[in-house]
């Protein structure tokens, strides 16, 4: 063979073991590209800078909560309690931020809270704010010290918890609506969900921040190798010395944050939290990072996968909504059938392998 | 006499690596014909193949003189072809005699019944020999039991040709006994035995015929008459048995870099005291279950421990193994597969597992320092990997137990706890793995090697802790190493007393 010939075959080859060895990492881009395709043949208002961006504008609460299921599967476990611990945490929220609003403190609590962060509208964001993020960790930290120090599967934990977060949010609700009151802190936080920086709307720039983050601490960082570990096998990982309690506790407290934050960008959109805030976002956050191709057996988490599977689902939604082709009373039942078909697809692609 | 079962030359390859090569040998009925050979010279998928749970890629299986071909094992066993296991495959919830008749319970008026079982049950353990109730849960039975509760099993069906996977690696050479009184009994009636070993001294007392493996080929078949044990293991590895073991150096040091004094494990080990000197490969003997691995993963954190661990002379108490591995104490563990490794991640993610802490620039992990430590473990350990990023599931036995040697060595340890160094593990490696071991003890560091491989223990460690029943029995220096001493120990009786003991038990 000449040395030109040598030369050329290596690149036709390491392009065949791209695609035959990362089938799984691609699956869920080419599904997305599919789906455009057929969305642009079925109706030809799909196909629109504002409606794509629309969906993407959507998808976001779901892709937030995905990247911390990500890390919480890649590690072997199961959060069931997302959307119970979203509606809380947007509940709890706002029932602060009117609190502090109030012209006298109620209780001794908001006292002491608007003596730290003031009465300014500006001020009671921020409390708002960093005790979103206090109340998720904590709600993560929760399930993750149950499942890990009782000893308990991640199902039954995530189960009970399920039932206690929905359960306080209708109590602290009496069984209603919890609204922000105060129309000038709506204003100041309206711009999180409806502005946009260079014309992208801000939920997808803060999206896709979480989503480089949550890469960045995965594939790159010794916690997240740690994680795909653990998740691989447990035996190995402890008998590798990682510390397996603090990293599968830290899996949940990411996703009780990751909550936290999808519901900072969830409040400004519609300003109230009731009983049926955030059903049945676990069914879609798992099924999310299953399209992505993350197992859910854990040993892989890939979180750019599942921010595509989070966007599958709102176009899924959306098809449905812009063509006459299946009612959009069954996009429940159609996000439902997509995980059954997404998990048979990864078994045939890992069967190939 | 024409036998019943007879292989022509076959052959068995996974992918393109052929463990099996032309094989051709006749199993007679009334004969015990024993199949020795190293770990990984053929004899479990010889085995696989005669019993149905494995197709020869080439080559023809003849039963009473008719070519047959088994769909699978349920096929060899209506043939009368029965496999004892080596692993115990028994249901550890359901009782004894449950597990005995697991999927072909007998039944009365449509439904199980229990009273019928309990007293065959009864009968098929007490001709073996052994006292088991039948309604005993096996989860609490000993393993020697459970051996016997897996061979009464096997025996249930009807049988022609019985097939013996190690079965005395778990057991006494009391208990041994009474397994090959049940043997005579087969050979008696006219039963073919297949049995396979690797206690050379067994297969000589036991076996008419001895067939020989290596690296996958028929060294030779041979009356065990004519055959003995010294020249059973040459045709086995194919040279001179003192080769495959490094040199031992004059006596190591003095100086004491471990000591351990009441040490207990809740359940397994019961009140051990050692020490350990630099330099030193210290041996851990026993037989399976007798607490060997328990103790030395209490030591390192990864079971509850009790007792006093003065390491270079601080008490040290380590709570998990990374603990133990900050301090230089480094556990390889006998089970690769489900603890050493992560068989779904590649070599490089295995690799610096232990010691990801060594590879990061700030927060990050530094993937080009990974990938030059994965250019140093593949070439220092000799890991033969074909691609650089393939599974270390997709590694072969020996290249994954170097591949752990080479995860675990970048910790830089002082003490190397080894579990079983060759399992699994092919003659060649086998070699290397000593030679490194012996290269590690040069360089000043300490070494426990615990091993159910007697001539390893002998070839390989300066002196012997031997363990029973989770304490440990006693230690046979250097110069009185043995396998009779080993075994004495292991088991309180001396190998040429177990059968006058047996006879008279039985």
């Amino acid at each position: 063979m000449t040395e030109r010939g040598a030369e050329a075959v290596p690149p036709m080859k390491s392009l065949r073991r791209w695609l035959h060895a990362d089938l799984r990492v691609v699956a869920p881009f080419v599904a997305l590209g599919a789906l455009v395709l057929l969305g642009a043949l079925v109706s030809d208002r799909f196909l629109t800078v504002d409606n794509l961006v629309n969906v993407a504008t959507r998808s976001a609460f779901i892709a937030i909560i995905a990247v911390g299921a990500t890390f919480v599967i890649a590690g072997g476990g199961l959060d069931l309690s997302v959307g119970s611990m979203a509606a809380l945490i947007a509940g709890v929220m706002i029932f602060v931020m009117n609190g502090l609003g109030a012209p006298a403190p109620a209780n001794a609590f908001f006292a002491t809270l608007s003596t730290l962060f003031g009465s300014s509208p500006m001020g009671i964001l921020a409390a708002g704010i960093l005790l979103a993020l206090l109340l998720g960790a904590l709600c993560g930290l929760a399930n993750g010290v149950v499942t890990t120090f009782g000893r308990i599967e991640p199902f039954i934990v995530t189960l009970g918890t399920m039932g206690i977060y929905r359960g306080l949010i209708i109590w602290l609700a009496a069984g209603g609506t919890i609204t922000m009151r105060s129309v000038e802190l709506r204003e100041l936080y309206r711009p999180v969900y409806f502005g946009s920086i260079a014309g992208v709307p801000v939920p997808i720039l803060i999206f896709l921040a979480i989503a480089a983050a949550g890469a960045l601490l995965l594939y790159r960082t010794p916690f997240g190798r740690h994680v795909v570990a653990l998740g691989s096998s447990e035996d190995v990982a402890r008998y590798s010395g990682v510390p397996i309690a603090r990293v599968r506790v830290l899996t949940y407290v990411i996703q009780g944050v990751c909550v936290a934050l999808a519901i900072l960008v969830y409040v400004p959109r519609l300003g109230s939290a009731t009983p049926t805030t955030g059903l049945l976002w676990e069914l879609q956050a798992i099924t999310a990072v299953v399209i992505g191709g993350t197992m859910l057996k854990g040993g892989t988490g890939r979180v750019w996968g599942t921010i595509a599977g989070a966007v599958i689902l709102e176009l899924v939604a959306n098809i449905m909504v812009l063509s006459d082709l299946v009612s959009e009373y069954l996009v429940g039942a159609v996000q439902g059938a997509i995980i059954i078909v997404a998990m048979l697809v990864q078994r045939g692609l890992h069967r190939r392998q | 006499m024409a036998p019943i079962l007879s292989a022509h030359r076959i052959s068995r390859s996974f992918g393109p690596v052929e463990v099996l090569s032309d094989i051709s040998f006749g199993l007679e009925p009334g004969e015990v014909h024993a199949v020795i050979g190293e770990n990984g010279a053929g004899k479990s998928t010889l085995m696989r193949i005669l019993s149905g749970h494995l197709q020869p890629s080439k080559g023809a299986l003849e039963f009473r003189g008719e070519p047959v071909r088994f769909s699978g094992p349920v096929e060899a066993e209506r043939r009368g072809i029965v496999l004892v296991h080596q692993e115990i495959l028994l249901a550890e919830d359901l009782t004894v005699s449950e597990n005995l008749f697991l999927g072909r319970e007998l039944r009365r008026f449509g439904l199980t019944d229990k009273q019928a079982m309990r007293e065959s049950t009864r009968a098929a353990l007490a001709r073996l020999g052994a006292r088991i109730p039948p309604d005993a849960q096996v989860r609490g039975l000993s393993i020697a039991e459970r051996q016997f509760v897996q061979i009464a099993r096997a025996l249930l069906v009807p049988h022609q040709v019985v097939i013996f996977d190690e079965p005395t690696a778990v057991l006494t050479p009391i208990e041994a006994e009474a397994l090959f009184t049940t043997i005579r009994r087969l050979k008696a009636d006219g039963i073919a035995v297949l049995y396979i070993s690797h206690r050379l001294a067994e297969v000589k007392a036991i076996a008419e015929r001895v067939t020989v493996l290596r690296d996958g080929q028929l060294v030779a078949t041979r009356d065990a008459s004519s055959l003995e044990p010294v020249e059973m293991a040459r045709l086995m590895v194919g040279r001179d048995l003192s080769k495959l073991y490094p040199d031992k150096p004059a006596a190591g040091s003095r100086d004491m870099v471990l000591s351990v004094t009441g040490a207990s494990v809740p359940g397994f080990v019961h009140n051990a005291s050692f020490e350990l000197h630099r330099g030193e490969i210290l041996g851990f003997g026993g037989l399976v279950g007798a607490g060997r691995t328990e103790l030395l993963e209490g030591l390192v954190g990864l079971r509850s421990f009790r007792g006093e661990v003065i390491l270079e002379g601080r008490e040290v108490r380590f709570r998990n193994a990374g603990e133990a591995l900050a301090s230089g104490v480094a556990y390889l563990t006998e089970d690769r597969k489900g603890k050493g490794l992560l068989l779904q991640q590649d070599l490089r993610v295995n690799l610096t597992l232990a010691a990801l802490e060594r590879f990061t620039r700030g927060p990050l992990i530094d993937a080009a320092a990974e990938d030059r430590a994965l250019d140093g473990a593949l070439r220092n350990f000799d890991i033969r990997a074909r691609r650089r990023n393939m599974l270390a599931g997709q590694l072969s036995g020996g290249n994954q137990q170097k591949l752990l040697l080479a995860k675990m060595m970048l910790v830089e340890p002082r003490i190397i706890i080894i579990d079983e160094p060759t399992r699994g593990v092919d003659i060649g490696t086998r070699e290397q793995i000593y030679q490194f071991i012996a290269r590690l003890a040069a360089q000043g560091r300490s070494i426990i090697v615990i091993s159910s491989e007697m001539p390893e223990l002998i070839g390989l460690c300066d002196r012997v802790l031997v363990m029973r029943n989770g304490r440990i029995t006693g230690e046979v220096p250097g110069e009185d190493l043995s396998e009779d001493a080993i075994v004495f120990l292991a088991t309180g009786v001396h190998e040429d007393k177990a059968a006058a003991i047996a006879a008279g038990v039985a």
